[in-house]
């Protein structure tokens, strides 16, 4: 059994479901995701891993031992909440030292706790700050020391960084990961942002609608999406219609209308896809080659991003024009390729 | 032009219409004749002197104990039940916070009568914890609104927070709910002491042999030689009262202080 094991999770708010029969296991040691829009449950599962929130059914496990009847002040879990929940009453130290009160450590050894936590999230010297006299960031901070100081088996955030501002939030984010291989526990982030899971996480769990859609690595995710909703919500991408012509052990021959008749690699293709079926077949901006065959089109939208450009292109037969990422050619015209290799069959929309 | 100097004169009028009576009381205190009447005979300080009377002491000790026992009581219950009503989805919630309002709308002389029956009924003999309990009445919906307010200021995850660091709920309570309410509780006391102090109509009904302050006042008022008297101790009643509702007022207002988001 994995470390943190969640399985058939199922919460629901008066009859509307929230949390679906959700599994979930994440390794000792690992920075985890769960990603999603807001609304997805997202953080009714963190919740319920905290236990402010009781499960309808299914179990929740840290470490082997069941969760479910645990009290929160008993759970060997501790969170940085959104709102960071900073005791307004207290100063920095005791805000940090709040947890420690059940040790009954000697006077000095408190101290160097909460001293060591202090530079750890570099905060040195501001232990007797008063509460509102803290920045955003540094309030971040002594959330992430008050909860650290513990030494959790699970670390819980709940969006940690959403209330930052852009540069505070990139800062932060290196920081949160330098941290986490510093301390080595667990660490479970529940996001919307997916630039914020992909770069921070070994491992994220994309969520919609109460249910998991997908768990992988970010890079997985982001080059092997298993469905519509996960290839869409991370990063840009482009679907084209499409229906399964042939499929062999080697490879899959699609007719992709405008595109024309195309052959995948096997690997390219979601799980559940049969001969016959109607697909999307999607590929990122960055895929699309620019160069003299392929489909003609013409750019509408420019885009400089310094070492590449976004642009857009029409394409005629196709009401929304292809996010291509790269150089762009100088005039109107561009003509686009799709390299086999880099299209990815997935499943139509249920709808 | 015009409309704004009227609406000035407005202004003035209403505020003397508000405070020249509450000024007449300490005018007439210090003014050396026993009748109430223009023009002013000379200053004095005689009739504050005769406020060293037992009588009076008893009734302002008796006014205290009422004013105190109320403030406690009225303030934990009304802490316990605004906890219950901001902190837990409760069934009934509203029903049960109109209920304990009704007697803000109920006439204090009907309530002071019907609790006069009450305990002639049941036998229990008029004393001043029957006065108290007729002020619990007219305090609890004081202080559940002073302190429902205070708890719908809080971040509610700050007592999950203080949960998810390793206090079970009585820990919590000490360590964080009870700080952070602390102007709320204050406040609520200051306010439900004072409504105690100043009542009247009830006090009269159920103080039996036992007068409180007002009721005490009351009495005084057949002997016209007592009126000056009666206007320096209403002068210092004033004052103090002043003092404790702009204090209570201040709290109230000291809200828990927003935290700044963003760097």
């Amino acid at each position: 059994m994995s470390f943190l094991s969640v399985s058939k999770v199922s919460k629901a708010f008066g009859g509307n479901t929230v949390v679906d029969a959700v599994d979930l296991n994440v390794e000792r040691g690992t920075f985890f995701a769960l990603l999603g829009p807001s609304g997805c449950g997202k953080t009714t599962l963190l919740r319920m891993i905290a236990g402010f929130e009781t499960p309808d059914s299914g179990t929740i496990s840290i470490d082997g031992e069941v969760m479910n009847t645990v009290p929160p002040h008993q759970r060997p879990t501790n969170m940085v909440f959104q709102s960071y929940a900073i005791f307004p009453h207290l100063n920095v130290f005791d805000n940090i030292a709040y947890g420690l009160r059940k040790l009954r450590l000697p006077r000095e050894e408190l101290r160097r706790r909460v001293e060591t936590m202090l530079a750890t999230v570099r905060l040195e010297g501001l232990g007797g700050r008063a509460a509102d006299q803290l920045s955003g960031g540094q309030r971040q901070r002594v959330a992430l020391a008050r909860a650290l100081v513990r030494e959790p088996k699970v670390l819980l955030l709940d969006e940690p960084l959403g209330a930052l501002d852009k540069r505070l939030r990139d800062a932060m984010q290196i920081e949160l990961r330098t941290i986490q291989r510093k301390v080595g526990i667990t660490f479970l982030l529940v996001t919307h942002d997916q630039e914020e899971a992909l770069s921070l996480s070994d491992r994220v769990a994309v969520m919609s609608g109460g249910r998991i859609l997908q768990v992988a690595s970010p890079r997985e995710l982001y080059e092997r999406p298993n469905c519509r909703e996960v290839a869409d919500f991370i990063g840009e991408i482009n679907f084209f219609h499409a229906t399964v012509k042939e499929m062999t052990d080697s490879g899959v021959t699609v007719n992709a209308g405008l595109l024309g008749i195309v052959t995948l690699p096997r690997a390219n293709v979601a799980p559940g896809i049969a001969a016959g079926d109607t697909i999307a077949l999607a590929i990122r901006p960055e895929h699309v080659r620019i160069g003299r065959e392929g489909v003609a089109g013409e750019i509408v939208t420019r885009t400089f991003l310094g070492e590449r450009s976004h642009f857009h292109v029409k394409i005629a037969g196709r009401t929304e024009p292809v996010a291509v990422s790269g150089q762009p050619p100088s005039g109107k015209d561009a003509t686009l390729a799709f390299p086999p290799e880099n299209l990815i069959a997935l499943p139509a929309d249920q709808t | 032009m015009k409309s704004s100097r009227l609406l000035f004169g407005y202004a003035l009028a209403y505020l003397a219409f508000l405070y020249v009576p509450v000024l007449v009381l300490p005018l007439f205190s210090l003014n050396n004749s026993a009748f109430i009447a223009f023009p002013l005979a000379g200053f004095t300080t005689r009739w504050y002197a005769g406020l060293a009377d037992s009588a009076l002491q008893h009734a302002l000790v008796n006014s205290l104990k009422v004013g105190i026992a109320t403030a406690l009581i009225s303030t934990l219950l009304g802490l316990t039940a605004a906890r219950a009503v901001t902190r837990y989805r409760l069934r009934g919630a509203n029903a049960a916070l109109g209920v304990i309002s009704l007697p803000l709308f109920i006439p204090d002389i009907v309530l002071g009568i019907s609790l006069l029956l009450l305990l002639g009924t049941l036998g229990l003999p008029l004393s001043l914890a029957s006065v108290v309990l007729g002020h619990l009445l007219i305090c609890v919906p004081f202080s559940l609104t002073v302190l429902i307010a205070r708890f719908e200021g809080f971040d509610r995850n700050l007592e999950e927070a203080s949960a998810d660091l390793g206090e079970d709920g009585w820990m919590t309570f000490w360590r964080v709910t009870l700080p952070l309410m602390l102007p709320g509780i204050v406040a609520s006391l200051l306010l439900t002491f004072i409504t105690s102090f100043d009542e009247f109509l009830v006090a009269y009904f159920l103080s039996g042999t036992e007068a409180t302050l007002p009721v005490y006042i009351w009495s005084q008022l057949r002997f016209p030689a007592r009126l000056p008297m009666v206007l320096a101790l209403g002068t210092l009643i004033l004052a103090v009262s002043v003092v404790l509702v702009i204090f209570a007022e201040k709290l109230r207002n000291q809200g828990v202080k927003k935290p700044v988001v963003g760097a």
